[in-house]
């Protein structure tokens, strides 16, 4: 059973990941086209376009270093698909260590280092140009983004004495919200915005997609890629999209409906991986899909500001209501 | 089923279009992106690199200067590709037919695989013309 579960596990939740994923994305699409009174394309369309990218020809400038150019997509897709064996998915997750939460937070990065690389590759002035601003814009979400999870475990830690307080099985199994007071539940919304902020640019989509500005910069960073190649960073994206969501749900709402039925342990899986797939779906639907339709895209210095005063200032002060909340 | 026809089959489920617009070209395009016709219903989009497109449109009058930036464009995509003009600017020169300067065949210059008339074509045209398209690869051997 425990090889079973190694060898194809895996497999399963990158299955998971990249269908439910691109199925995200169709609903993102057509909500997003019903907001603007459009009828938007069908839900299967972000899989007809894979479809269609897997049979074009696959494209590697002259002047681009080409393995790099080629190495990139691949490690993006695994690297996102690796950090959504991390998170649990309504069961739970596949892998598990002691300090979980701080490794994803590096594997956060490493699709965004990808695409900068492959990027620089390219060798076109244009990916260079969105390889630059992707940077400048991982420079100001990191901060806050470590700030809301490193508060959160701090607070966990002043309620339980475990050791292994940085994994996400320990923190979706103690959700902090009954364990704090006034004070505290403030400041846990307040890091909920927080992390609901630092969605959309972790998928530069819309208000933040400065790296891949069609209208200005000619698809920036992808500008280069085509064929398979594009395939995957278009798939990773998808992915990327559940992993952030699951993050949200994994800190903040990892309550499971299973217990109220009391079925047999295979219906228990589905149904809770069910209410997860609900629960990213709206944190989705609200950081991801609302936004994009309400907002026009922000200027890189704009962006810097957003993230470096407003929402940084924003992630302290929930960091001094959680303290508050324990000295009082 | 040849190989050619999986291919296009694939293709028309997914178009991504490059546009190539000079001088008013643009507000030939425009109604189709809109909420009233809304050519995402097809799977239609716009990119932003001649890498990732399927479809060129080239829209406006073209220049002898401006014809070489869209044949750039042209090689720049990646196969199968496919290109469409869509006015009578683009296809005779349109009202600016005797200037020394105006291309007034296009397939001397780019190989075009449809024309659509009209000033500016309807949208209607267009989508007739995508119609054309779908029903053209599916009677395919």
């Amino acid at each position: 059973m425990y090889i079973l579960r190694s060898v194809l596990g895996p497999f399963v939740v990158a299955f998971i990941g990249i269908f439910f994923g691109l199925l995200y994305k169709g609903v993102d699409r057509i909500l997003h086209a019903r907001m603007q009174k459009r009828v938007g394309p069908p839900v299967t369309q972000p899989f007809l376009d894979v479809r269609k990218l897997l049979i074009k020809e696959n494209l590697v400038p002259e002047n681009a270093v080409d393995w790099l150019f080629n190495l990139m997509p691949v490690l993006s897709l695994v690297s996102v698909t690796s950090i959504l064996l991390y998170i649990p998915l309504g069961f739970e997750p596949l892998l598990s260590t002691k300090g979980d939460l701080i490794l994803i937070l590096y594997l956060l990065m490493l699709p965004a280092i990808c695409l900068m690389v492959g990027a620089f590759a390219s060798s076109s002035p244009y990916a260079t140009v969105g390889a630059q601003r992707e940077m400048v814009m991982m420079i100001s979400y990191e901060f806050p983004l470590a700030v809301t999870i490193i508060s959160m475990v701090w607070r966990l830690s002043k309620v339980h004495a475990a050791s292994n307080l940085f994994t996400l099985e320990y923190i979706s199994t103690h959700p902090l919200w009954g364990e704090v007071g006034v004070f505290g539940a403030i400041g846990l919304v307040i890091l909920l915005v927080v992390l609901l902020t630092v969605i959309p640019v972790e998928l530069s989509r819309v208000p933040f997609d400065i790296p891949e500005a069609e209208s200005e910069i000619a698809g920036g960073l992808l500008a280069e890629y085509s064929g398979k190649n594009l395939a995957m960073f278009y798939m990773s994206d998808a992915v990327k999209a559940i992993v952030m969501a699951g993050l949200v749900v994994a800190l903040f709402f990892p309550y499971t409906i299973s217990q109220y039925f009391g079925w047999p342990l295979y219906l228990e899986y589905i149904i809770d991986f069910a209410f997860f797939l609900v629960k990213t779906f709206i944190i989705v639907f609200v950081s991801v899909t609302v936004v994009r339709t309400a907002f026009a895209r922000y200027k890189i210095d704009q962006v810097t500001y957003v993230f470096w005063v407003p929402v940084t200032v924003a992630s302290l002060i929930g960091l001094l209501l959680l303290y508050l909340d324990v000295i009082l | 089923m040849s190989e050619k026809k999986k291919k296009l089959q694939r293709i028309i489920k997914a178009i991504w279009i490059f546009n190539w617009f000079n001088s008013c070209g643009f507000c030939e395009l425009v109604p189709v992106v809109g909420s009233r016709w809304d050519m995402e219903r097809f799977g239609m989009i716009i990119v932003g690199t001649p890498r990732h497109a399927d479809v060129l449109f080239i829209a406006g009058y073209q220049t002898l200067k401006s014809i070489k930036r869209a044949q750039r464009i042209y090689e720049q995509m990646a196969q199968p590709k496919v290109v469409l003009a869509l006015g009578s600017c683009t296809i005779t020169g349109g009202m600016y037919w005797d200037s020394y300067n105006t291309v007034k065949r296009l397939e001397d210059y780019i190989p075009v695989n449809m024309y659509i008339p009209g000033c500016p074509p309807r949208p209607e045209a267009v989508f007739e013309a995508c119609a054309k398209i779908f029903q053209h690869v599916e009677e395919m051997d």
